[in-house]
């Protein structure tokens, strides 16, 4: 069975080579079998493999799966090989069974769409290509994986491509993330011309012996895969294109936020946790951008009104956690919150999809209001989702991981009581933002008319996805509550122990108790603020520096503003300003140089002999047709005469010649 | 048996080709022109049957076969012709019957 592992990437794939070569248009029944069928068919191999990784004693825990030499030039030989640990077991389960969900959901939600083909060819590209990220055996292969996501997300987001917004979208998700990509290229060519190989393992061993904690080179190497990792994952301070990416279909959004592209840093960091730990500054540096992007992007989703604006900023907060957790040395919880924010991002954004559609792409919570009747599943779903994110206690997936990640940042010694206040402070205004947008939404007076409702195959995912909401967080209980850590242990046999300096229930129980109720707090914040008595959010807002404050917030801090000023319009205007540079002049002046002389001989030369030479055969020609013409009289006795001339000189030429 | 020479009928062959030449060449009028091809091609067939008569054998006298076939149907076709060229010109002038722009 584990031999089948190369088959997981390879039928997404497969199914996007068949949807792309197809001669012609396929019909929308057989693009959705195909597209749906090639990810549901690894998501089911997923699940037998990793039942058989489980029962088996593997050497090391690893399975590795070496299909063939990529390359090889001297001593650098990277294979095209599959690498599947307790790490990336726990991700392509999520990212298969994740995107079969989505998938499912996008049969019926594109429905209405000409390009069809085209979309689950891309979707599948897109998952086949996150699955090669997750299972690589060497950086290169990786970082194939890597940039077919950044190509993926580049293609879906400007999926509408005849509305020049969503183009820009695209090419700002794929500019920015390159910036990224171009800093995690470098480091992983300084990775291989100091320790010779980019195969992960190798790598990570050669690299703790060869380079001693704090070394510079570990310092530039985990940097520079930082840069990657922050922005893929849109972290401070790449992280203004996530928001623009909300340009694609919503199915695209839940598949980016959910399953793949973003989640790809996290994933990076926690594969090469070695080298992180190896070079403590930077590896603090994880923690906290992860705890500044975390609290930055909560603010802007507590006022943004796009619904998928909101979510936008609110995946970037909960990644912010999730390298808040990596940052503290807490591998295990930030993969765990991977899993459980995998389950509700995907269902909040279905949900929002429902109500997106549903509504004619209505996308202002403003304008929606009182789809609690119309739209059942929509609001359960929503509900569920956002319980989940805002991680109501006990109930939901999303308290389990959050308090995890809270509780190990409280007691890691690289974290502390100010990163844990940072997540802290993340949690209320996760209860508030998702909360508020929920209250608006769907209670209050009816504001427009509910088309088209969800069928079936919506509503299959969509329920699903809320029962994982739930029970996602039940494989990881609590040392308070059955202390059966499932989940990590099976991490533990890949990804280090946290070594908390100490372990005392009560404090735990107590900061457990705080996490609660400012998700609690935060949810009756909402209530009040947005559903009950709105006359004191008018009187908050009254306040100018508050507007203020909502207006800068709602532009995302104004990053897009800065980047403008210092990156585009400098650039703009010394491309405008160097327009007539001396490159220009020199290559315009060669030019001159080379064409003049030709032009000049060719002047010259006009009248020699060869062209004399042909001006005279046009001439004869001409000459001849004259004459010739002259004959055609039409005469008859003439052309007898011209007959009985000829046979008379030819029969002269024979008799006396 | 006295013989004519060859050469004789020759030059007779020889004079009607010119006669019937030059009146071709001369005249304006179809059937004329006609007529005069007649003889040339009496001429032809002249020739063809001495030089039959002086080498004893067959050849000439079947090309003066062929000859007298072709001659029945140019005449045939000439004289239709010639009907339909006097009944759409109204002439039978052959240096005023050109139809030719240019």
């Amino acid at each position: 069975m584990l031999k089948l592992l190369w088959l997981v990437p390879t039928l997404p794939l497969a199914g996007f080579i068949l949807l792309i070569l197809a001669p012609g248009r396929l019909s929308k029944r057989l693009s959705a079998f195909i597209g749906v069928g090639s990810v549901v068919l690894s998501a089911l191999l997923t699940v037998g493999l990793s039942m058989e990784f489980l029962q088996s004693e593997l050497p090391g825990n690893t399975y590795r799966q070496i299909l063939w030499t990529w390359i090889a030039i001297a001593d650098f030989t990277p294979r095209i090989a599959l690498h599947l640990d307790s790490l990336s077991l726990v991700m392509i389960l999520v990212i298969t069974w994740v995107s079969f969900l989505i998938h499912l959901y996008s049969t019926e939600f594109m429905v209405d769409e000409t390009d069809y083909q085209r979309f689950f060819a891309y979707m599948n590209l897109f998952v086949a290509s996150m699955l090669l990220l997750v299972l690589a055996d060497d950086l290169l292969f990786l970082y194939l994986g890597w940039e077919g996501v950044g190509l993926c997300s580049y293609l879906l987001i400007g999926f509408w491509y005849q509305d020049p917004a969503n183009g820009y979208a695209a090419r700002k998700a794929f500019l920015v993330t390159r910036v990224g990509d171009t800093a995690m290229a470098l480091g992983l060519l300084l990775l291989v011309t100091h320790l010779g190989t980019l195969n992960i393992q190798l790598l990570m061993e050669r690299a703790s012996q060869a380079w001693p904690v704090g070394s510079t080179l570990a310092l530039v190497a985990a940097a520079l895969l930082l840069g990657g990792a922050v922005g893929k994952s849109a972290q401070l301070p790449l992280q203004t294109w996530l928001p623009n990416a909300m340009a694609g279909p919503t199915p695209v959004s839940a598949l980016i936020h959910a399953a793949t592209m973003v989640t790809a840093g996290v994933y990076l960091i926690a594969r090469t946790h070695v080298l992180f730990e190896l070079a403590p500054p930077v590896h603090t540096a994880v923690a906290v951008i992860g705890a500044f992007t975390l609290l930055l992007a909560a603010c802007s989703a507590l006022v943004q009104t796009d619904i998928k604006r909101i979510l936008a900023y609110s995946t970037m907060s909960q990644i912010g956690y999730m390298f808040l957790a990596l940052g503290v040395g807490a591998w295990s919880a930030a993969i765990f919150h991977f899993m459980t924010h995998a389950f509700f991002k995907a269902l909040l954004f279905l949900s929002a999809g429902v109500v997106i559609t549903s509504l004619q792409h209505e996308h202002n919570i403003f304008k929606m209001g009182g789809l609690r009747r119309q739209l059942p599943l929509a609001f359960w779903g929503f509900l569920i989702g956002a319980a989940s994110l805002a991680s109501l206690p006990l109930i939901t997936a999303g308290f389990y991981s959050k308090d995890l990640i809270l509780w190990q940042v409280w007691s890691s010694p690289l974290g502390g009581p100010w990163l844990w206040a940072a997540g802290f402070i993340g949690a209320l205004l996760t209860a508030v933002y998702i909360f508020r947008g929920w209250f608006i939404a769907f209670f209050g007076p009816v504001k427009t008319t509910v088309g088209k409702k969800p069928g079936i195959l919506m509503g299959i995912p969509l329920l699903l996805l809320s029962l994982l909401s739930i029970v996602g967080g039940w494989v990881e209980l609590l040392p308070m509550g059955g202390d059966q850590p499932f989940f990590s242990s099976l991490l533990h046999l890949t990804l280090p122990e946290l070594e908390t300096g100490y372990r005392s229930p009560g404090v735990e129980l107590g900061l457990q108790f705080i996490v609660s109720t400012v998700s609690l707090l935060g949810i009756v914040l909402a209530y009040l603020f947005f559903l009950s008595k709105p006359q004191w959010r008018q009187t908050l807002l009254e306040k100018t520096p508050v507007s203020a404050l909502r207006r800068f917030w709602y532009v995302g801090w104004g990053f897009d503003g800065v980047y403008h000023l210092l990156l585009v319009r400098p650039l703009q205007w010394f491309a405008h300003f160097n327009r007539s540079d001396f490159i220009d002049a020199f290559s315009r002046g060669m030019g001159w140089l080379l064409v003049w002389p030709f032009l000049w001989l060719a002047r010259v030369n006009r009248d020699d002999f060869i062209d004399a030479f042909y001006r005279g055969m046009a001439w004869l020609a001409q000459v001849g047709h004259q004459g010739l013409s002259r004959t055609q009289t039409g005469l008859v006795r003439w052309y007898t005469g011209g007959i009985a001339a000829g046979a008379a000189l030819l029969i002269a030429m024979v008799v006396f010649l | 048996m006295i013989s004519i020479p060859l050469e004789h009928g020759l030059y007779l062959a020889a004079a009607l080709f010119l006669l019937g030449l030059m009146g071709i060449l001369g005249r304006r009028n179809l059937i004329f022109m006609l007529m005069s091809l007649e003889i040339m091609l009496n001429a032809t067939g002249l020739a063809f049957i001495v030089a039959g008569a002086r080498w004893g054998e067959a050849e000439g006298q079947i090309f003066f076969m062929l000859i007298l076939t072709l001659a029945a149907a140019e005449v045939a076709i000439g004289l239709a012709l010639i009907l339909l060229i006097y009944r759409h010109f109204g002439t039978l002038d052959a240096d005023r019957i050109s139809e030719m722009r240019g």
